[in-house]
């Protein structure tokens, strides 16, 4: 779009202790100063726009690496003014390329904090909270004080958690409850960004099927005919260090294990007359590296920060909901919509309120359940939280749950519980959440 | 900040709070209650609260195999289904197709499991490995070859290994007892 925007102000001698550079929002104004377009009815230009966002939004980062790095230099920029950052990691060497808050002094220090620490000092103004740890050690009090949640990961574990948990937030009772999911995610030249409303649009749960599988050799090749650099370090990790090393754990972390990786597929690869097993290589196979590309982490971060911006301010419309980035053959990009999955474990299957008499056993239950019309569903199992209730199958556990079916249903579920119902008629699973009467 | 709340209709969104249970915790509860395992296979759960480490024994009633007991460990993680569960044989056993830390060629336990498997296609594939031994993807080098040059002799080896018995030098774990 070529639209001609006038040049800011000369920044006429900002003293260094003063807050803010002067004019520091002057582009970003442009766009909350005044309507557009595609703005959306809600928007209220000027002030009440731009106090909510450089007064109230609070926005969540998880990942302080690659995207992260990034993404937390653009919402600064764009004029988040209290983003809170979670990471895991502690800095190294190789990360120095692309993770522009890092410097060879911070190599060994927590991530988070180091980015928060830099930011603060470049855009004044700007408070950033890190936070040193996994994502798991937070409860839902915490990720509930945010407004939006940008996440720059690279593990689909992760990813699944945090989806969990931001669906799981969801109260029908309190709108607050609902948070903006933003998941960017980079593949050497590919990447992907995408929007997520919990329970509202598809979830990273709903797509997990379009995951391409982790490569993985078959372990025959591995332990016979090895072709590759790749099949002698698999082979060091999968087969040999069981081996010697009988229960102890191997972690990919710890450089003399990989060490020993190197060493142990090196004679390997010498045996198979295979060239290219390094010590690098060997890091790169058993913690699944793939190489990081800065320039598609840059243009994936800010298609995150865009849709972090328009979903915070509504001056312009969101993603609707996914978009691609190919950047192996040329470049290309599509958006679509990822539908949701009716039969998400996640987001999808269906909650059903009921109320259960005092008396009630789980067996009456379970009859209540079959010959309910609304429902009908054969030989369902039921469990609470990750304890079994009654298991129709296999036999041992059907044995060990039958004893529950002649207890009262108070003495096992507490009010408002949630039991999850699992049946071969069911496409996925049923919650039911009691009420005693 | 947008408005998604009206994007929601309420009777919907009173029908959609889910529980805390994780999705592989769901996906493990639907794949085992739906099992339907023949008669030659026997699941055992150490701690029946735990759902997610079992034991299942195939006792093969016709093949080479025939009457042996064999155990193999499943640990499933909570990134189930999109990794595959993790499994072992437990006793060691002369095995084209095992190798004697209890490791197993399948290929849908590696290279291509896919999310929409589930337990039950596991347990079959293993199953298959004791009615057919697959020489073409050796784990065990020797009882691969064996079975290539003279399937006679292997079956041979098979019946006296899986007495507790020796061969060339390893002792193999008696599978008749129980």
């Amino acid at each position: 779009m070529s639209v001609a925007v006038e040049a800011p102000p000369a920044a006429n001698g900002a003293s260094s202790s003063s807050p803010q550079y002067p004019d520091q929002y002057y582009y970003v104004d442009q766009i909350l100063d005044r309507p557009g377009p595609r703005t959306d009815e809600a928007f209220s230009a000027g002030d009440p726009v731009k106090s909510f966002l450089r007064e109230q939004c609070k926005i969540l980062v998880i990942g302080a690496g690659g995207l992260g790095c990034e993404i937390l230099a653009n919402l600064a920029l764009m004029g988040f003014k209290d983003i809170h950052v979670i990471d895991m990691d502690t800095i190294d060497i190789s990360n120095l390329n692309r993770q522009f808050l890092f410097r060879p002094k911070d190599v060994g220090q927590p991530k988070a904090t180091v980015a928060a620490e830099f930011i603060m000092k470049r855009v004044p103004g700007v408070k950033v909270t890190p936070y040193y740890g996994k994502i798991q050690d937070k409860d839902d009090d915490y990720y509930m004080q945010f407004n939006i949640v940008i996440c720059g990961l690279d593990s689909v574990e992760a990813r699944r958690w945090i989806n969990a948990t931001l669906v799981n937030l969801v109260d029908p009772e309190n709108p607050e409850s609902l948070k903006p999911l933003i998941d960017g995610g980079t593949e050497g030249f590919k990447g992907q960004s995408r929007v997520i409303f919990p329970t509202i649009s598809s979830c990273y749960e709903c797509s997990l099927d379009m995951l391409n599988k982790p490569t993985a050799f078959p372990i025959c090749t591995i332990a016979n005919t090895p072709r590759l650099p790749e099949h002698c370090i698999e082979w060091a990790s999968v087969l040999e260090w069981p081996k010697v090393h009988a229960d102890k754990k191997m972690d990919t972390d710890d450089p003399e294990h990989i060490s020993w990786l190197y060493k142990v597929a090196s004679k390997r690869a010498k045996e198979f007359k295979i060239e290219g097993v390094t010590w690098q290589l060997t890091q790169g196979v058993v913690k699944n590296i793939i190489p990081a590309i800065a320039s598609t982490n840059a243009i994936i971060a800010a298609s995150c920060c865009n849709e972090a911006f328009k979903i915070a301010t509504t001056a312009a419309p969101f993603l609707n909901n996914y978009w691609m980035l190919i950047g192996t053959d040329g470049v290309y990009s599509y958006t679509f919509e990822h539908e949701k999955k009716s039969d998400c474990p996640v987001c999808g299957g269906e909650t059903m309120d009921v109320e259960v008499g005092k008396g009630w056993t789980i067996e009456r239950l379970i009859e209540w359940l079959t010959e309910n019309q609304k429902i009908q569903i054969k030989k369902p199992s039921l469990s609470l939280g990750t304890k079994p209730i009654y298991f129709q199958a296999p036999p041992q556990l059907e044995e060990s749950t039958r004893p529950n079916l002649e207890k009262k249903v108070h003495e096992l579920i507490p009010e408002g519980g949630e039991v999850t119902v699992t049946a071969s008629t069911l496409p996925f699973t049923l919650t039911l959440r009691l009420a005693f009467v | 900040m947008i408005k998604i709340w009206s994007m929601k209709k309420t009777e919907e969104a009173a029908a959609k709070k889910k529980p805390k249970t994780s999705a592989a915790q769901i996906r493990v509860q639907k794949d085992l209650t739906e099992l339907e395992l023949p008669s030659t296979m026997k699941t055992t759960f150490a701690d029946p609260s735990d759902i997610l480490n079992f034991t299942l024994t195939i006792t093969p009633d016709e093949g080479m195999y025939k009457g042996g007991c064999f155990d193999f460990s499943f640990a499933i993680n909570t990134n189930y289904p999109h990794e595959p569960p993790k499994v072992k044989c437990i006793p060691k056993v002369y095995h084209p197709n095992l190798d004697l830390e209890g490791n197993v060629c399948l290929n849908i336990l590696r290279e291509d499991w896919k999310p929409v498997l589930n337990l039950t296609s596991v347990m079959v594939g293993l199953q298959y490995l004791f009615l057919e031994p697959n020489p073409d993807d050796p784990l065990n080098k020797e009882a691969a070859e064996d079975l290539r040059r003279d399937r006679d002799a292997f079956t041979q080896n098979v019946t006296r290994t899986m007495k507790g018995g020796s061969l060339r030098g390893t002792t193999f774990d008696n599978v008749f007892k129980r």
